[in-house]
């Protein structure tokens, strides 16, 4: 399927030489509202590697879509404010309008949506939505895009696609409509497919067959992932690299190894501990994080996890912590007083331990283990 | 309390009297010509101050038997015995009186709020319909269980619920649902829709009201992690039936049908050197319209034989406490009791 015949953007070329697939450099997304400007992407800088997965997870708020919608270039016309650069595959995706993007988009960088009932065109059968991409990129013929339509809705496994083929998306499930989404991401077997929150909303075994679907073409293919997340269950085993967001910023990146086990940013390690576990026992009480992001419109001084932070010092009020290193180079953390080995470095943690944490409950969240204790 | 000795009393009760006694509850739907049962014979029961977990993947009945519980949806065949009353023989007023002691939460926090009303307004309701109260006790009311969920009652009593977020939403129809001082809540999937984090909290909040208004709960999830959290027994639903029924530690320990086994193994650990020897189920559910014959599970099974299309398991006792539908169970269990 690697037959490109019509346009031609060069991009393999550029791209197949040493370095990063996709570098992302000091990136600022704000949005004119009402209410002030809204600084959704605050200085974000990153690159990803030819054929690995990079895990984006933060809350709702962080700016993890408004990143992914930036990279894409897919950021409504008016009332934006951006800065920063985009490189992919050698070229400035920044610098290029609608229609030189549109020959990027789908070819060479896809993104696969949420919500597939909503991406999808409800009056055009999927086999048409698929064969629309393979007819614009790849200049193939009805007949022959017909055909490719139907191997790749094989590919991600729907059963007789000879027939689903002609199918709208409303006679599928959430989790057949999502397997098409993917098609349709893959279908001009791109370097680089951004999927944002691609599982959230399907069930836990759907998930797990559609995040395995999607490794397995990824190896496939050779393809670089970006998978957007609130969960850091979702890229815990399928992520090389995981960066966490919080508040538009970058507050920790590090080899997923290294993120779980050796975690340095007390937010981190509150999203961590709030997920509920299999291991333990039922009707122990989560460690949630109080509190809520901050609003973006007029974020806190300092860091800006400071008001949620039980380690929080005077120092994290007044002065915003740099994204630094420790030892491994691969390892950023934005954080004064990192964890080390689940203990926070700051002074005053030894009088206070969690105090919005459970008072009936023992164990204090922040010195439990990083690595869960499954018999699996 | 000895003075007013009602049927809710938690003093008088016994801690296994069974508040909830669902028999062999069948709802049907209309399809085109043909009819499909969403639930398909399904018996449970749930004791006083327990949290009851159903959980299943979408389609296989577990929302429509918890709206059948309210009665929001009409059993087909059935009874739902609550204190003593079968709810499916209840009409009119003595049907919407008993409703009051059995609220609902909702998956969707913010299309189950009116986006037109103020949160006060949208709170105090069950009391206004029920004609509760002094407007002065009503607010006072409405006060204390915003606090309750942790909503600021000053900041946020006149606002409306467009301007709050999806966990604060959720809040709002939790403060809204216990305003009828309910003994049974049915939670369905309240949590599914938040961020891990928010849906930490929602999950303690439940944890802590259910302490404080002895409630008791019925919690519809489809993931089994959170499910196993809140709930003190779990049963679990595939296509219209319940295919195993444990404790929640017990369940995890020792799951013994295929289908649990296959639903603890799709959720995702936040550990990387998770060693996943998740057999991720192959295909989905089947439609209801058309039901594989024996075992409904059979046709994504591993572990099916022939005896599995030809004779249907029914649900029995593997353990004390630990029921399952399954003629070649799984796990811990199984040694011994296999093929019985």
């Amino acid at each position: 399927m690697a037959r490109r015949t019509k346009k031609t953007l060069e991009f393999k070329d550029v791209g197949t030489g040493s370095g990063p697939l996709l570098v992302v450099d000091d990136l600022h997304t704000a949005f004119r509202t009402g209410r002030g400007t809204v600084r959704a992407v605050d200085g974000v800088s990153f690159e990803v590697e030819e054929g690995k997965t990079l895990g984006i997870v933060g809350e709702s708020g962080s700016g993890k879509t408004v990143l992914s919608r930036s990279i894409m270039g897919l950021l409504p016309p008016r009332d934006v404010v951006r800065s920063g650069t985009v490189h992919f595959g050698g070229h400035e995706l920044t610098a290029m309008d609608e229609s030189q993007l549109r020959e990027v988009w789908g070819a060479e960088l896809s993104m696969i949506f949420q919500d597939p009932m909503t991406a999808l065109n409800p009056v055009k059968r999927i086999g048409v939505q698929i064969a629309e991409s393979l007819a614009l990129h790849m200049g193939m013929d009805k007949k022959e895009s017909r055909s490719t339509a139907v191997e790749l809705l094989r590919s991600v496994g729907i059963p007789s696609p000879e027939e689903r083929v002609r199918w709208y998306p409303f006679q599928l499930s959430g989790g057949m409509r999502q397997r098409v989404m993917i098609a349709i991401a893959l279908a001009c077997a791109p370097r680089l497919v951004l999927a944002d929150e691609p599982t959230t909303g399907l069930d836990v075994t759907v998930q797990a067959q559609i995040l395995d679907l999607l490794a397995d073409l990824q190896r496939e293919r050779h393809m670089a992932v970006i998978l957007v997340t609130h969960d850091l269950g979702v890229v815990a085993t399928r992520a090389d690299d995981i960066i966490v967001m919080y508040a538009g910023k970058i507050v920790e990146r590090a080899p997923t190894r290294t993120l779980f086990n050796d975690t340095k940013m007390p937010y981190t390690r509150a999203l961590m501990d709030s997920i509920p576990r299999l291991s333990d026992p039922s009707g122990a009480r989560l460690d949630a994080i109080a509190g809520r992001p901050p609003d973006l419109v007029n974020p806190p001084t300092g860091c800006r996890f400071a008001p949620r932070c039980q380690y929080a010092q005077d120092k994290c009020r007044q002065s915003e912590p740099p994204l630094r290193t420790v030892g491994s180079p691969d390892h950023l953390f934005a954080c004064w007083y990192p964890l080390v080995d689940g203990v926070s470095t700051a002074p005053a943690v030894a009088v206070t331990v969690g105090p919005t944490n459970n008072p009936t409950a023992g164990s204090p969240s922040a010195a439990a283990p990083s690595t869960g204790e499954n018999d699996g | 309390m000895s003075n007013a000795p009602t049927v809710t009393d938690p003093d008088t009760a016994n801690a296994d009297e069974i508040v909830l006694d669902v028999r062999n509850l069948v709802v049907e739907f209309k399809s085109g010509r043909q009819r499909v049962q969403a639930v398909s014979g399904v018996t449970f029961q749930v004791r006083r101050g327990e949290t009851l977990g159903l959980v299943g993947e979408s389609g296989c009945g577990k929302s429509t038997t918890g709206r059948t519980l309210v009665q929001v949806q009409p059993a087909t065949s059935g009874a739902i015995d609550y204190q003593g009353q079968d709810l499916t023989l209840l009409k009119g007023r003595k049907l919407r009186q008993m409703r009051t002691k059995i609220q609902m939460i909702f998956q969707d926090p913010i299309s189950s709020l009116n986006p037109r009303r103020r949160i006060k307004d949208i709170v105090a309701e069950p009391l206004v319909i029920w004609r509760k109260g002094t407007k002065e006790e009503r607010t006072a009311k409405v006060r204390e269980m915003l606090e309750a969920v942790g909503i600021d009652p000053d900041a946020a009593g006149d606002r409306r619920p467009g301007e709050f977020s999806g966990g604060q939403c959720q809040r709002i129809s939790i403060a809204r649902a216990l305003m009828a001082e309910p003994d049974l809540l049915i939670c369905d999937e309240p949590v599914s829709a938040l961020d891990v984090s928010v849906q930490a909290q929602i999950l303690n909040l439940l944890a802590d009201l259910k302490a404080k208004f002895q409630l008791t709960m019925v919690f519809i999830a489809h993931d089994l992690a959170v499910v196993k959290n809140v709930s003190d027994r779990v049963a679990v639903m595939y296509l219209g039936k319940l295919v195993e029924v444990a404790g929640s530690d017990d369940l995890y320990r020792e799951a013994a049908h295929p289908y649990t086994e296959a639903l603890l193994a799709s959720i995702p650990e936040p550990d990387p050197d998770h060693i996943s020897d998740h057999k991720a189920l192959t295909g989905e559910l089947p439609s209801p319209l058309n039901p594989p014959s024996g075992c409904r599970f059979r046709t994504r099974c591993p572990y099916a034989q022939d005896r599995c299309a030809s004779e249907e398991p029914l649900l029995r006792e593997l353990a004390p406490g630990h029921q399952v539908a399954c003629h070649f169970p799984v796990g811990p269990l199984a040694s011994g009791s296999a093929s019985v």
